[in-house]
């Protein structure tokens, strides 16, 4: 009666679900919560058929799920673990999809806004939200220190505060304190809470923020869906993607752009 | 079917935690008559029963019934009716189930008998405590016991239920079931009692007719007993 | 105040328009903590019965445990699901992870404890007033637990309301093995835990009132249910 009751309960909870053709992505809460899956994702399935089933979480943790096979597609930014990830074996054809940047938010500008270094020279101090998660937007603030010449790890308890949460609890968290903290540029422009938040320094080159999307080696893990995988990279770094994601608007403002930039058409 | 009774008891004894709660009880218990167990506070009248009912396994002893088991064709009345929350008609009805009989006619006359007719749809655990312990008698009149074991069935009664109770008990006996009853009431003894099986601290003094019992006691603990001297 | 009514006003109109995605993901929601619970009760009422009535050799080790994993935190239990449940895992295979159905056995297994306990509070107190007459009136070790179980219906169906509220309720465990993939395992909690992620409060709570409306739901069916038994069965 139990196994019946289990079977009835499953089969209740999964209607439809079960005939379709779908992949898993496991991806960041950037690109989830920006609502850019939103809008690219029925395209995808209207071009393809099929569905693409999106666990947002940091990259750290999106490219871990890749590790043990849970996802089919990964889509996250962070450069060196991207290839790390690639270099072990646990992901293949590994693509740059698409770049933003991220924005040094706060209460008052910092440094010279253009200048991230030296912005975050000048925060040494001030109160600081940090992701503390592993992310690949908390991986680029490390690096940013580093560049600055700053072990944020020693204001840890007075001015630097490790969430060890996602981007909008951790804008949710500076907002409500009035601190700074680093964003990439999609959670930012989506982002419903600022209060007293406001862009401190942007538009750095070291502030450039590249995603790249691999799939997740089917020799290791062959219950992937390999070619329904691959057919979603093509098609996201392909022309319909990236005229998605060029076109993709949050309050009016682009805030993802297709990479490589686009070849010139061929005469 | 055959008939459980009468039954032999010897030596029958229990102990618990190492205390000898009863020893050395021998007695014949014949079917027709009113067999009332009298006996000071704590000499052992309820595990008496309980031990007759198969509730509680002696520790010593013997009782030989006259047929195999015995307890499907008991019942026994608690001294707190112990009712489902259920009507009063499913509370026969539940007890017949298990007894393997499914009438509904043996519902009804016995709440017929019992007079309970009128409250047959009434959750059981809001009547009174009087029609409660009805109830209880119906629900073991329904099964057509050869024996009804009764503990103490009024000692929570007013006179009125108390005396209904009684009524139903001499009806159930003159239908053929054998009774055997503890009481603390001694008028109620006299009333009902055919014999009497006196117990006093775990053993069996007296067994003996109810009117030889009551108008000369053999022993010391008798008297003092029917004197009011000992504690019940 | 304003971000309260501004709320307010967004979780009537969500709700009075029959918003589609809100929608979707009440009933998933519902779909999913329903079926949880039925399977929780369904496992959890004979093992609460079994751990009252019965004697057998582990079963005061079984107890514990089962007082133990009450206490556990639900989002070490959805760890643990998800441990077992992913393709690295042992039950990988079945692929049952970031589906509904993972967030069921997730469910089940946070609420299954504490049905399994009340069950067997509320039967060895009804056995203490019970047992004798059920042994007395014939009824073997199986039908004296069924009797039982039915006898303590009304206290048994307030603890599956109580687990179904927790069940509900619960975040981190759905999280963990669901995923919050929208229209696939987006519930109400994981939908909460998002809309506040994008800072967009007022949605999150409008979603929130939903749920409260739920828990109102369930705490008045709980006080209604404890009031017909007082009536029924002047327990």
């Amino acid at each position: 009666m139990v196994r019946g009751l289990l079977l009835a309960a499953a089969l209740a909870a999964l209607p439809a679900a079960a005939q379709e053709r779908f992949i898993t992505l496991s991806s960041t809460t950037s690109t989830e919560q920006s609502g850019l899956f939103g809008e690219l994702l029925p395209k995808f399935r209207a071009a393809s058929g099929i569905a693409v089933r999106v666990v947002a979480v940091g990259t750290g943790q999106a490219l871990r799920l890749g590790e043990r096979g849970d996802a089919d597609v990964v889509l996250v930014h962070d450069e060196a673990s991207e290839l790390a990830f690639v270099a072990a074996g646990f992901g293949i054809e590994r693509k740059p999809a698409m770049y933003n940047d991220f924005v040094l938010v706060g209460p008052t500008p910092v440094g010279s806004p253009r200048d991230a270094v030296a912005s975050f020279r000048d925060l040494a101090g001030r109160p600081f939200v940090s992701r503390g998660d592993d992310s690949g937007t908390h991986k680029a603030e490390l690096r940013l220190w580093q560049a600055a010449g700053i072990d944020p790890k020693s204001g840890t308890g007075r001015w630097y505060r490790e969430t060890g949460s996602g981007m909008g609890a951790t804008l949710n968290m500076a907002a409500a304190l009035d601190a700074y903290t680093l964003a990439d540029r999609a959670s930012w422009a989506s982002f419903g809470n600022r209060r007293g938040l406001t862009i401190a320094s942007a538009g750095d080159p070291k502030l450039f923020n590249p995603y790249g999307v691999m799939l997740v080696n089917p020799v290791r893990h062959p219950h992937v869906k390999a070619a329904e995988g691959r057919a979603f990279i093509a098609w996201l770094t392909g022309a319909e993607g990236r005229a998605a994601i060029a076109a993709f608007r949050v309050g009016g403002q682009q805030i993802f752009f297709p990479l490589p930039a686009a070849p010139a058409p061929r005469s | 079917m055959s008939a459980i009774l009468p039954l032999t008891v010897e030596g029958l004894g229990f102990a618990a935690g190492g205390e000898t709660l009863l020893a050395g009880i021998g007695f014949a218990l014949r079917a027709g008559m009113r067999s009332v167990v009298l006996g000071p506070n704590g000499a052992g009248k309820s595990l008496l029963l309980r031990l007759l009912h198969g509730l509680i396994r002696p520790t010593a002893g013997s009782m030989r019934w006259s047929a195999p088991e015995p307890a499907r064709v008991q019942a026994l009345v608690f001294q707190r009716p112990v009712l489902l929350r259920r009507s009063v008609a499913a509370n026969i009805y539940y007890a017949l189930e298990l007894r393997g009989v499914s009438d509904a006619g043996r519902v009804d006359e016995a709440l017929a008998r019992t007079g309970l007719t009128a409250l047959a749809d009434r959750p059981a655990r809001v009547l009174s405590g009087g029609e409660q312990q009805r109830l209880a008698l119906a629900r073991a009149w329904a099964t057509r016991p050869e024996l009804l074991l009764l503990d103490e069935p009024t000692a929570n009664l007013d006179p009125a239920a108390t005396r209904a109770v009684e009524e139903i008990v001499a009806a159930i006996h003159a239908a053929g079931t054998k009774i055997v009853m503890t009481t603390h009431d001694l008028g109620q003894a006299r009333r009902l009692a055919d014999e009497v099986l006196f117990l006093h601290r775990g053993r069996l003094v007296e067994h003996r007719p109810a009117t030889e019992f009551f108008a000369a006691p053999a022993s010391e603990a008798a008297r003092a007993f029917l004197k009011g001297d000992l504690p019940w | 105040m304003d971000e309260l009514a501004q709320a307010a006003r967004l979780a009537l109109r969500l709700i009075t328009e029959f918003d589609s995605a809100l929608v979707d993901i009440i009933a998933r929601s519902l779909l999913v903590t329903a079926s949880a619970t039925v399977l929780a009760a369904a496992l959890g009422l004979p093992l609460g019965a079994l751990l009252a009535l019965a004697r057998f050799p582990g079963r005061q080790m079984l107890l514990v445990t089962v007082h133990a994993l009450m206490a556990l935190p639900p989002v070490v239990l959805g760890l643990l699901v998800y441990l077992v449940l992913s393709r690295a895992g042992p039950l990988g295979f079945l692929g049952l992870l970031y589906t509904p159905t993972a967030m069921i056995i997730a469910q089940t297994l946070l609420i299954l404890p504490i049905l399994a306990a009340l069950a067997s509070q509320q039967i060895e107190e009804l056995a203490r007033e019970y047992g004798e007459l059920l042994r007395s009136l014939g009824a073997g070790p199986w039908h004296a637990a069924a009797t039982l179980l039915w006898e303590g219906r009304f206290a048994l169906a307030t603890a599956l309301l109580t687990g179904f509220g927790r069940a509900a309720g619960e975040v981190g465990a759905v999280m963990i093995v669901g995923g919050n993939i929208d229209r696939a395992t987006r519930v109400m909690t994981t939908a909460i835990a998002l809309e506040t992620g994008r800072g967009q409060l007022a949605l999150a709570l409008a979603l929130g009132l939903v749920l409260i409306a739920l828990g109102v739901g369930v705490t008045v069916a709980t006080f209604g249910l404890r009031a017909l038994a007082r009536r029924l069965s002047a327990a």
